[in-house]
């Protein structure tokens, strides 16, 4: 398994082309036992990346079947209040919905109470003591349904991790899920 | 200078030669656009699925193409202790047999499961060659999700081929062996005592899950190949069979005399009505039945003891004989289900059989005579013809779909690509060496896809880096897309590749399982939550219901353990994100260890042999806190009353039990 960290620059396939080329032409003047064979095979590798990397869009048209993705980072107009994700403006009641937080407690003992205490003691996580205090709504349902983009992205969700560690899973939760966690902390915070 | 350089080129040009020349048969240039055609940019993905039969390992393999990349090894009739497979306590019925465990088989073919004779990329089936079975891998998990023992079988070779729709999957024996009650006989009793038999396995459209629906007793030759009728010829299968000399010893040179064997020609849609009057006798039997529960995570075996022989002698019109030249070993079906290629493993020419004439010659009565009381046709009356100085030992042909058969030749080896229309050679390409199986994606269905065929051969020797005496399997990637194949890449495989399968990605990839539920978790020592997670004591078994997540488990702390006590860590992992396993090994674990996907429950036997604390952990690296992802459990001598407790952090857990004695 693997992080989706951004790798080193040093892995810039554009980078690695140009050194490709750099020792095959070394090669031709310098290792005359190099056999021919590697030698053709070499050079079609080293063109063929030297090709697809001064075009990145060349050789994959549309893109689907790539698995890595670009960290843009935090950009200019990123709502940081909101985080990024599907929730961009909820209206919460001011009283408890006392059946979604039940259901958001159940939620909790399954996929998150093994690394959040309900107080403020943080264990893997932060205790979630004063959690909807701290963050606007949709900030904690983007953070719960989108997590991995949200690390990537979102600078509170980043400051997080470099205090705890320990990427927070992607539980896959559902909206519905994700709004009944939500309303178990608002009770957990003393919402009636 | 440039006298220099040219001298220096020479020299380059020589050595070259030289260095080629040493590998015999390797003179063929690689083209230049070889390694474009074989590469596959970092990040992306290939563009086909290639399912390879790991032979002696048990095991499959998947492969991307073109790049030759191994993508995972599916344990099937092998352990694993890369996945715990067959020593978690959930897998190990998988590999029960009616001979109990068998821990280690010999995976032969792979077959993609079809819907209208096109690959639909929901199951793929394994055969085991040693203790007859057919598996069946779920292609949403990359689990081997069945497995049903065949019952009055011995070398389970020629199987797991089907039907147009996967409504059956077929077996047949490569050793006849003495079947029913009295099976203590002298070998030299072979001709009158020892049978074949081909077994046809039904298959749930919908689960997937077999049933053997009934047996063939047939005479006692040895089974090698077969494939399905399609389109017109649907409702029929063809086996090639060996040793139609009855002989049971030197085989070698025995079972070679006749000039030609046979093709069996099976109307199974005619043994279905025999079947539907109440024809077939019920026989007594003993053979298994394995079954994982994606709900509970875990296999059960059952055995079952009853099975349906139909007797081709006395049920007329089932079986046919089609003569064909020496040894036959691959028994292919062209896409459009009209031609039945033959290749006679002794023989210089490839036999290609009509299947309209094969019907107009049954019913004209074109019989030379009967074989142990089955009709055999006449050559000449079935025979579409033959393909002339095609190389040395055919054995495999695929389809291109474009008119195009390329069969591997084992002793020249070679592929050679001839023409279904007019049967002349086309074209032919050394592989390095000693070609056994090839495969063509989607090249044994009515809808080959081309592009590529793959060459896996028999004898690896200088392709690679040596490894000392023994070395991987090489096989060979050639492009096929115009007139010449084209050699661009060698890649090493497992075990020893049979029939392979390849089907492009997007069939299989869409339907991709990335994790397991934790709300459809049903395992009955499933832990969901850490307010779950105890240790409950059961006599001297102790149950630790446990739990993972990056990163530590729910208890780390166990304590009451003792001598004479058998433990079961059953562990669940809590993670719901895509590749977040999490390992399990404790110190002098004398079994294996645990790779819980997401999810997913796993139990390990753990039975302690020395007072002591012992560490357990997480194998699989899971986060930047993995190697603090660890754990103790204290174990004391027998009669001890130290009691089970268990906890996780500085306090005992919430519902942590009094002392249990």
């Amino acid at each position: 398994m693997a992080d989706s960290d951004q790798l080193p620059v040093i892995y810039d396939p554009a980078h690695i082309s140009r050194l490709y080329v750099a020792v095959t032409l070394y090669s031709i003047n310098h290792q005359l036992y190099l056999c021919m064979k590697q030698f053709i095979i070499a050079s079609a590798i080293a063109l063929a990346v030297w090709a697809c990397s001064g075009n990145n869009s060349s050789g994959n048209a549309d893109n689907s079947n790539t698995t890595s993705s670009e960290a843009s980072g935090a950009t200019a107009g990123y709502d940081t209040a909101r985080g990024t994700g599907r929730f961009t403006n909820i209206e919460l009641s001011p009283t408890l919905d006392k059946a979604k937080a039940e259901a958001g407690q159940k939620v909790y003992d399954v996929k998150c109470a093994a690394c959040h205490k309900l107080t403020s003691e943080k264990l893997v996580g932060p205790g979630w003591a004063g959690v909807t205090q701290r963050h606007r709504p949709e900030w904690i349902l983007n953070f719960t349904t989108n997590v991995d983009e949200m690390l990537q992205k979102d600078p509170k969700a980043q400051a997080m991790l470099e205090i705890c560690l320990v990427r927070m899973p992607n539980q896959n939760l559902t909206d519905d899920d994700a709004f009944a966690v939500l309303e178990f902390m608002r009770q957990n915070d003393g919402v009636k | 200078m440039k006298t220099f350089k040219t001298s220096l080129w020479l020299l380059a040009v020589a050595f070259a030669t030289t260095y080629t020349s040493c590998k015999p048969g390797t003179t063929t240039a690689v083209a230049g656009d070889a390694a474009q055609k074989a590469y596959v940019p970092p990040g992306q993905h290939d563009e086909f699925y290639n399912f390879v039969s790991g032979g002696f390992s048990g095991q499959a393999s998947v492969y991307g193409l073109p790049s030759g990349r191994l993508l995972k090894v599916i344990p099937v009739f092998s352990v694993d202790p890369e996945k715990g497979y067959g020593y978690s306590e959930e897998s190990k019925p998988m590999l029960n047999t009616s001979h109990g465990f068998v821990p280690w088989d010999d995976l032969h073919h792979m077959e993609l499961s079809q819907t209208n004779g096109e690959i639909d990329g929901r199951w793929l089936f394994g055969n085991a060659n040693n203790t007859p079975r057919v598996a069946r891998i779920d292609l949403k998990t990359f689990r081997t999700a069945e497995i049903i023992e065949l019952p009055n079988s011995a070398g389970n070779h020629s199987s797991p081929f089907i039907t147009e729709n996967t409504e059956y999957v077929v077996a047949g024996t490569r050793f006849s062996v003495p079947i029913g009650n009295n099976q203590d006989v002298p070998i030299s009793t072979y001709k009158q005592n020892f049978k074949g038999t081909v077994s046809f396995i039904k298959v749930d459209q919908n689960t997937g899950n077999m049933s053997l629906a009934f047996q063939l007793e047939t005479p006692g030759v040895n089974f090698d190949l077969s494939h399905a009728g399609k389109g017109p010829s649907h409702g029929w299968f063809f086996f090639s069979m060996y040793n139609s000399e009855l002989a049971n010893t030197l085989l070698e040179v025995n079972a070679s005399q006749r000039d030609k064997d046979f093709i069996l020609a099976v109307n199974w849609k005619k043994a279905e009505e025999y079947i539907a009057q109440g024809k077939g006798e019920k026989r007594k039997a003993r053979y298994a039945h394995n079954v994982y529960d994606e709900k509970t995570h875990t296999a059960k075996s059952e055995i079952l003891e009853e099975v349906l022989m139909l007797d081709p002698v006395q049920l007329k019109d089932i079986c046919y004989l089609i003569p064909c030249p020496k040894s036959p070993h691959g028994c292919d079906v062209d896409p459009t289900g009209e031609y039945i290629v033959g290749s006679g493993k002794l023989a210089a020419l490839i036999p290609v059989f009509s299947f309209t004439k094969m019907q107009k010659a049954i019913a004209d009565k074109e019989f030379e005579g009967e074989f142990e009381g089955l009709p055999v046709l006449k050559y000449e009356a079935v025979l579409h013809g033959e393909v002339q100085k095609p190389g040395l030992g055919p054995l495999h042909t695929e389809f291109d779909g474009k008119g195009n058969a390329y069969t591997s030749m084992f002793v020249s080896s070679e592929i050679v690509k001839w023409s279904l229309k007019d049967l002349q050679v086309l074209d032919r390409v050394p592989t390095y060496y000693s070609i056994g199986h090839l495969c063509i994606p989607g090249g044994d269905s009515k809808k080959p896809f081309g592009k590529y065929v793959i060459a896996y051969n028999k004898i690896t020797k200088d392709r690679y880096l040596p490894t000392g005496p023994e070395l991987s399997q090489s096989a060979q990637l050639y492009d096929i897309s115009g007139d010449k194949m084209q050699l661009i890449l060698d890649f090493p495989t497992i075990g020893e590749p049979h029939y392979a399968q390849a089907v492009p990605a997007d069939l299989i990839a869409k339907n991709s399982a990335r994790i397991y539920d934790i709300n459809e978790n049903h395992h009955p020592y499933a832990t969901k939550g850490e307010k779950e997670a105890k240790v409950v004591r059961e006599g001297n078994k102790v149950h630790v219901y446990a739990t993972a997540v990056r990163s530590h488990f729910a208890p780390d702390n166990i304590e009451g353990v003792k001598i004479g006590d058998e433990v079961y860590f059953h562990v669940t992992n809590l993670e719901q994100d895509w590749d977040i396993p999490h390992g399990f090994a404790i110190k002098g674990a004398n079994n294996a260890e645990l790779l819980i996907m997401p999810g997913e429950t796993l139990t390990l036997k753990w039975v302690p042999e020395k007072p002591g604390v012992y560490p357990f952990y997480c194998t699989d690296f899971c986060s930047a806190l993995h190697q603090e992802m660890s754990g103790y459990i204290r174990v004391s001598p027998a009669g001890s009353n130290v009691p089970i407790t268990f906890s996780v952090g500085e306090k005992p857990a919430e519902n942590a039990p009094p002392a249990s004695e």
